[in-house]
C-alpha cells in the first residue's frame, strides 16, 4: 500500500516536466511547426536553472534563468524555420544537439552537486484524508500551477479568439494569411511559448524533482514529451492524462527496484522507452483519428507570398 | 520607409551557391566556438591549434583521424539515403550498439578461434542486426504510422539497456576484475593494422567504409532505386503519382541506416574497442547526422565531411588535455548543422531588398 501510495503521489510530480514540455509543444505543433529540440532546450534550461538557483539560492530565479535559456534556443530555431525556411526536423534536431551540448559545457563543474528542493505545499485538513490526502494534497507548488496551466491551455484552445487563430494557421496558413491573420508572427509566438514551458520543464527537473546535477540528466524525456502529444493526438487534457501515465511508470522503476524481485534494473530503465514506443504505434495506427486532429499543416514552412 | 530584405525562391538552384554552403558554414561556426570559448575563459587560440592543428601533427592522431572517421562516414552514407527520402533515422546510435552484440556473440563463443571466417562473418551479422534494429522502426512506420523519429530515439535508449543488462550479465568476463565488459575478442576476430608492426590504432576498416562509400554513390546516382528514394523526399505526390511506393522508401531508408550502422559497430569492437564495454561509441550516430548533412546528402561529399568531423574528434580529445571540455565537440556540431540549414537556404532562394509590405 505505501509503495503505492509512493507511485500514486510521486506520479504528479514526476509527471509534471513531461507535461510542462508537452504543453508547450502541443501549442507549437497547433500552430503548424513541429520542434524536435524540447530535448536539448531542456537541458539548457536544467543546467541553466541548476547554476542559478545553486549561486542565488533562489528557485525562483532559477526557473525564470531556465526559462530565458530554452527561449533563447526555440528562438535560434524560430529564424532557422520562419525566416530561412528551413526543414523543420533538421533544424530541430540541430537546435537540440546545440543544447545538449551547451548543458554538459556548462555543467561540467558542477557534476553531483546538490540543491535542496522546495518544501512540499500540504493543504491542511484535505492532506488528512486517508489515501487521497497524500497523494492530491501533498504536492510542490509547480505541480499545482502545472495543473492550472493545463486547465488555463484548454480553455484557450477552445474558447479564446487566439486560440482559435492559432488553429486555423496549423491547419492552412495561406488560408489564414487571405483572412488577415499574422501567420509567421504567430507561429514565431507559438515557437518561443514552446520554448518558454521546455524551460520550466528542464528547470523543474533540476532543482526540485531531481536537484542532483548530473550530465544527461534529462535522459530522453523531452523525446518522451514529443510522443505525449502524439499520444493525447493533440488535445490537451489527453496529454495531461498521457503525462500522469508515463510519470507513474518512470516511477514504478524506482518502486520495482526497491522491491527487488529479481527484475533487472536494466528492464526497467528500459520500460517508460518500450511503452512510448508501443503505445506511439497504439494511438498512431488509427491513421484517420490522426488525420482528424494532427494540424494539417504540421512540418510545412509558410512563405507569405508577394 | 521601411526597408526590409525579402527572401525570393530561385528559378533553379544556384550551384555556386551549394559549393559556398560549406565553407560559410565551417567559417561561422569556427567563429562562434572561438566567441564561445573565448567567453568561458579558453584561449581563443589555443582551441584553434588543438581542433585544426594538432591533429595533423604526428602519425598517431593521423591514425586516430582515420580511426574516428571510418564510422562516421559509413554511418552518415546508411542515413544519408534515408535523409534524402526525408526518412529521418535517428537510431544509429542503438543500431550501431545491436550489430556490437550481435557480431561479439561470434568471438565470445569461440574465444579461441583462428579462423579466417571470423571477421567476414561478424561484419555481415553486424550488419544484420543493425538493420534488424532499424527495421523495427520500419515495421511500425509502414504499418502503424508510428514517427519514426521517435522510434528510433526511443531504441537507441534500449539497446544502451540491453548492452548493460549482458556485459553485466551472461556476457560479462568472469576474470574481467567484476568490470562491466566481455571477454577480450581473439586476432581472428580483429581488423588487421594498416601499418604493420607499429603502435598505431588506425585499421584496414578504413578500406571497407570507402567501398561501401563507392557503393553508396552508385545506389544513389546511378540507380533507379535511389532515383525513386530522392523523388519521394523531394516531390511525394509526384512519387506517388508514378507509383513509387511510399513504404519501400521507408523500409530501404532505415535498413540501409541500420547496416552501416552495424558494420560501424563491428569497426569499433574489431578495432580500437576488442571487446563490448558499456561505451562503444562516443557519439558516432548523432555526429553522423551531421556529417551527412554537411556533406550535402552527396556520398563524396560525405567523406569530406566525415574527415572533418573527425578531425574535431580527434582535437577535442587533445583538448581535453588543455582543459578544454570533452562536449566541446558536441557544441560545435550543433553550430555547424545551425549555419549549414542558414546558409543552405542561399542554394534555392536569394535575398531581395524590398520597401514597404507586410508579413
Amino acid at each position: 500500500m505505501d509503495t503505492l501510495v509512493f507511485v500514486l503521489a510521486g506520479a504528479f510530480a514526476t509527471a509534471t516536466p513531461l507535461l510542462l514540455a508537452a504543453l508547450g509543444e502541443l501549442v507549437v505543433e497547433k500552430s503548424g511547426v513541429i520542434n524536435l529540440s524540447v530535448e536539448g532546450m531542456m537541458a539548457v534550461a536544467a543546467v541553466i536553472a541548476f547554476v542559478i538557483t545553486y549561486t542565488s539560492g533562489s528557485h525562483l530565479l532559477g526557473f525564470v534563468g531556465g526559462a530565458l535559456a530554452a527561449m533563447l534556443l526555440s528562438l535560434i530555431f524560430a529564424v532557422l524555420v520562419l525566416v530561412f525556411s528551413a526543414n523543420q526536423v533538421a533544424s530541430g534536431l540541430a537546435v537540440g544537439i546545440l543544447g545538449l551540448g551547451m548543458s554538459a559545457l556548462l555543467g561540467r563543474s558542477y557534476e553531483s552537486f546538490t540543491l535542496t528542493a522546495p518544501a512540499k505545499i500540504t493543504v491542511p485538513v484535505l492532506s488528512n484524508i486517508p489515501l487521497v490526502g497524500p497523494i492530491l494534497f501533498q504536492q510542490d507548488l509547480v505541480v499545482y500551477l502545472t495543473i492550472a496551466a493545463s486547465a488555463g491551455l484548454i480553455w484557450f484552445m477552445q474558447k479564446s479568439r487566439n486560440g482559435l487563430v492559432l488553429r486555423v494557421i496549423g491547419e492552412d496558413p495561406h488560408i489564414a494569411h487571405n483572412l488577415g491573420f499574422r501567420v509567421l508572427r504567430t507561429r514565431f509566438l507559438a515557437i518561443l511559448f514552446g520554448g518558454f514551458m521546455a524551460g520550466l520543464a528542464g528547470a523543474y527537473a533540476a532543482t526540485v524533482l531531481t536537484p542532483v546535477w548530473s550530465q544527461g540528466m534529462i535522459v530522453g524525456r523531452g523525446w518522451i514529451a514529443l510522443a505525449l502529444v502524439v499520444f493525447g493526438t493533440w488535445r490537451v487534457l489527453r496529454v495531461v492524462i498521457g503525462a500522469y501515465i508515463f510519470g507513474a511508470l518512470l516511477l514504478a522503476d524506482l518502486a520495482v527496484q526497491s522491491l527487488d524481485i529479481g527484475i533487472p534494473s536494466q528492464v526497467m530503465t528500459s520500460m517508460p522507452y518500450l511503452m512510448t514506443i508501443l503505445v506511439l504505434a497504439l494511438v498512431s495506427r488509427d491513421a484517420l483519428r490522426i488525420k482528424l486532429n494532427a494540424p494539417v499543416a504540421l512540418g510545412e514552412n509558410y512563405r507569405p507570398a508577394h | 520607409m521601411n526597408l526590409r530584405l525579402e527572401i525570393v525562391p530561385r528559378t533553379a538552384p544556384s550551384t555556386q551557391a551549394l559549393m559556398m554552403v560549406p565553407a560559410i558554414t565551417i567559417a561561422l561556426s569556427v567563429l562562434c566556438a572561438i566567441v564561445l570559448f573565448t567567453a568561458l575563459n579558453h584561449s581563443p587560440s589555443l582551441v584553434l591549434y588543438s581542433f585544426f592543428v594538432e591533429p595533423f601533427l604526428d602519425s598517431y592522431n593521423l591514425s586516430e583521424v582515420l580511426i574516428k572517421a571510418g564510422p562516421l562516414i559509413l554511418i552518415a552514407q546508411g542515413l544519408a539515403i534515408g535523409f534524402r527520402a526525408k526518412v529521418w533515422n535517428i537510431g544509429a546510435e542503438g543500431q550501431l550498439t545491436i550489430g556490437a552484440i550481435f557480431a561479439a556473440l561470434i568471438p565470445i563463443t569461440w574465444p579461441q578461434s583462428q579462423s579466417a571466417l571470423m571477421l567476414p562473418v561478424m561484419i555481415l551479422v553486424g550488419g544484420l542486426a543493425g538493420a534488424a534494429w532499424a527495421s523495427i522502426a520500419a515495421l511500425l512506420r509502414t504499418r502503424f504510422n508510428a514517427s519514426e523519429i521517435i522510434v528510433t530515439l526511443m531504441l537507441n535508449q534500449i539497446a544502451f539497456q540491453i548492452l548493460l543488462y549482458l556485459i553485466n550479465g551472461p556476457l560479462k568476463d568472469p576474470r574481467g576484475f567484476s568490470f562491466p565488459q566481455s571477454v577480450p575478442f581473439p586476432e581472428a576476430a580483429m581488423f588487421p593494422p594498416l601499418v604493420e608492426d607499429s603502435l598505431l590504432r588506425a585499421n584496414m576498416s578504413i578500406w571497407l567504409v570507402l567501398l561501401i562509400s563507392v557503393l553508396a554513390w552508385v545506389f544513389v546516382a546511378r540507380s533507379f532505386a535511389g532515383f525513386r528514394l530522392l523523388v519521394g523526399g523531394l516531390a511525394p505526390n509526384a512519387a506517388r503519382y508514378a507509383g513509387f511506393s511510399a513504404n519501400r522508401a521507408i523500409w530501404i531508408s532505415l535498413l540501409a541506416g541500420g547496416v552501416a550502422a552495424g558494420i560501424a559497430g563491428v569497426g569499433e569492437i574489431s578495432g580500437p574497442i576488442g571487446k563490448l564495454q558499456p561505451i562503444l561509441s562516443p557519439g558516432y550516430g548523432f555526429a553522423a547526422i551531421i556529417v551527412a548533412f554537411l556533406g550535402g546528402l552527396n556520398p563524396i561529399g560525405i567523406v569530406l565531411a566525415g574527415f572533418f568531423m573527425a578531425v574535431i574528434f580527434v582535437g577535442a580529445d587533445g583538448a581535453v588535455l588543455a582543459g578544454i571540455p570533452a562536449s566541446a565537440p558536441v557544441v560545435f556540431q550543433g553550430f555547424i548543422l545551425i549555419f549549414y540549414l542558414a546558409s543552405y537556404t542561399l542554394v534555392n532562394f536569394k535575398f531581395r531588398r524590398v520597401r514597404g509590405g507586410t508579413v
